[in-house]
């Protein structure tokens, strides 16, 4: 079973080299996508599926869709369009392709064996996350909640649209 | 937790691949100078520490690991959305998302 957390850390190595090298900010976070994921596949082998779960859905998920957003809304115009065609050409997705689905492979394996959780003596269950997150960790929950709340109110106050053009204070 | 229980997790593999991790994403936040691949490499960072932590969790079959995840999950979530908006903003208002674009803040 260790097999399957070293093949699927190679493949986010792999990924994480191209991410950074890349020209283009959206081929780049193609390719962080597929690190994410095999990350996410690392924490499964591992058995902690909740931790899996929770990455590919907010990692791969809410904060690339971010990053998509942000790389797009910075490139509006009229020529917005040809560039995103020549951007996302089909030739761009055969690295992501071939590695996301030698995470495909690694993953239909994992549930074909049966052997979820198999590098470790003992799987935790989310309940048991769960349970120490809102017993021992109460007040870390709250600042985390602190937290996400001042990010919210940052970044609407930056992200507002400029109405006043003379005032520049905030 | 008895004592004859093997530990089958590769803790010092993982835990290096971990670091490879997190050198990957230094190296691409010292190298690249446009905003947005400092951000996504501030995130591959986080990322390889939260690999450390749930690694860590598993060794000693503990949830605490997995605690300490959703702790630097709510964070990068946070960071992502202002850095997000910030870079918005400088590549509105520069024209660029060059990082020593940036320099003169009080233009």
């Amino acid at each position: 079973m260790n097999a399957l957390f070293y093949s699927s850390l190679a493949v986010a190595v792999a990924a994480t080299a191209m991410v950074i090298t890349r020209r283009e900010a959206i081929h780049a976070l193609l390719y962080l996508v597929v690190s994410l994921l095999a990350v996410a596949v690392a924490f499964f082998s591992l058995g902690a599926s909740f931790a899996a779960a929770l990455e590919v859905i907010i990692y791969a998920g809410a904060i690339v869709v971010l990053f998509v957003f942000v790389v797009m809304l910075l490139n509006l115009g009229p020529a917005a369009g040809e560039e995103e065609r020549r951007w996302l050409g089909p030739r761009m997705f055969i690295g992501p392709g071939i590695l996301a689905s030698i995470l495909l492979i690694e993953l239909a394996f994992a549930l074909s064996g049966g052997q979820i959780g198999g590098a470790v003596a003992r799987e935790v269950s989310p309940s048991e996350v769960g349970r120490l997150l809102f017993d021992t960790y109460l007040l870390g929950v709250e600042l985390a909640g602190l937290l996400l709340l001042a990010g919210l109110v940052g970044a609407c106050h930056l992200g507002r649209a400029d109405r006043e053009e003379g005032d520049q204070s905030p | 937790m008895t004592v004859s229980q093997i530990s089958l997790t590769p803790l010092i593999p993982g835990l290096l691949l971990a670091g490879v991790l997190f050198a990957l994403g230094l190296v691409g936040l010292l190298v690249r100078r446009n905003l947005i691949f400092m951000l996504i490499s501030v995130e591959i960072m986080l990322n390889a520490a939260a690999l450390a932590f749930i690694l860590a969790g598993a060794h000693h079959g503990a949830a605490d690991g997995q605690v300490m995840f959703l702790f630097i999950l709510a964070m990068a979530a946070a960071e992502v959305a202002v850095g997000l908006a910030i870079i918005l903003k400088l590549g509105r208002d520069l024209g660029t998302l060059d990082a020593d674009a940036a320099r003169k803040l009080g233009d």
